[in-house]
């Protein structure tokens, strides 16, 4: 299969504590010009810096739900073509300014990474629970949550 | 830090708004609106652009990325120019400053795809108090709760936001 197309993962194959594979974005300005295209999110904090710092902020900075959708995704290549993804959760829990207003390539990096948390049978369903989180360049985590996905069955 | 003495700001009539859904919104989900959000989030996967790849994955037209739930349909000249939609409807609270607290996205259906219209309704679901030791000011913490049906008249998703607004900092 292309390296486009997430490999399938098995209900069977993942136990509690498994680590999922990360995602790692670089959340640039264009990004952000992206994102508020996409999204219909227009909020000038976002991509006018003046505005932004006529705000407080240092910058402009990450839409939370930017944050949000990273999270989907990575839950999205977690369940893989087969898989379905029931619920993304997360908090806000601070701001994260774009990328470009940072020094390093390690700053720049927003890392996207989950563990399960439970799995179980509901019907024919195989759910699989996690604990997800954004992590800045500097280790902090600024936007917890928690997904549900469905994974297919080995059987 | 300690909470601090501070005066409610929540009146019986913001509280009378709790459980009552707003106006209807219609939101559409094309084939390139579709292709817009995935790219927006730095999508690769074919599913999201080619028709006959997600029609392969047995999708019946490209499937919503986690976090899409369509694109408000409205005019210019009664909507909100910063994030769309109708001007002037639902909760407003009476602190200027608003800060985004969170997001919970709850899928209901198997599929959601474009060539799909879901509907939307707003609620707001609780509203609380609280000090904020690292502000320095009280806070209200709404949460509001959408539900969206599509054109079948399936619940397919539930979207709960949560608005932290407060006052300006003391002295700021």
């Amino acid at each position: 299969m292309s390296d486009q197309v997430p490999d399938q993962i098995y209900f069977e194959d993942i136990e509690v504590g498994d680590n999922i594979p990360e995602l790692v974005k670089t959340p640039t300005s264009q990004q952000l010009v992206y994102w508020a295209a996409g999204s219909g999110d227009f909020y000038q904090i976002h991509y006018d810096t003046r505005f932004a710092q006529d705000t407080g902020l240092d910058d402009i900075i990450v839409h939370g739900a930017l944050k949000h959708a990273f999270l989907g995704e990575l839950l999205w290549r977690f369940a893989g073509p087969e898989g379905q993804v029931k619920r993304v959760q997360c908090s806000y829990r601070g701001m994260d300014p774009a990328a470009q207003g940072k020094d390093s390539a390690q700053e720049r990096k927003f890392t996207l990474r989950g563990s399960v948390t439970r799995k179980y049978t509901e019907g024919e369903r195989n759910i699989v629970e996690l604990s997800i989180e954004g992590v800045r360049g500097d280790g902090s985590v600024s936007t917890p949550g928690t997904g549900v996905v469905v994974l297919p069955s080995r059987g | 830090m300690a909470d601090q003495e501070y005066e409610s700001v929540v009146t019986d009539e913001m509280r009378a708004m709790i459980g009552v859904k707003g106006p209807e919104t219609v939101n559409e989900l094309t084939t390139t609106s579709v292709r817009m959000f995935a790219r927006a989030v730095g999508y690769v996967d074919p599913a999201f652009y080619d028709l006959n790849a997600a029609g392969e994955r047995g999708y019946r037209g490209l499937p919503a990325p986690p976090g899409y739930l369509g694109t408000p349909i409205y005019n210019p000249a009664d909507s909100d120019p910063t994030f769309g939609g109708r001007r002037g409807q639902g909760f407003r609270s009476p602190y200027p400053l608003v800060l985004n607290g969170g997001t919970d996205i709850e899928y209901t259906s198997e599929q959601i795809c474009s060539g799909d219209t879901l509907t939307s309704a707003t609620a707001l679901a609780s509203l609380q108090e609280r000090w904020s030791g690292a502000l320095g000011v009280p806070m209200l913490i709404q949460i509001s709760e959408t539900t969206y049906t599509n054109q079948f008249g399936q619940v397919v998703a539930i979207s709960r936001g949560t608005g932290i607004s407060y006052p300006a900092a003391p002295g700021g």
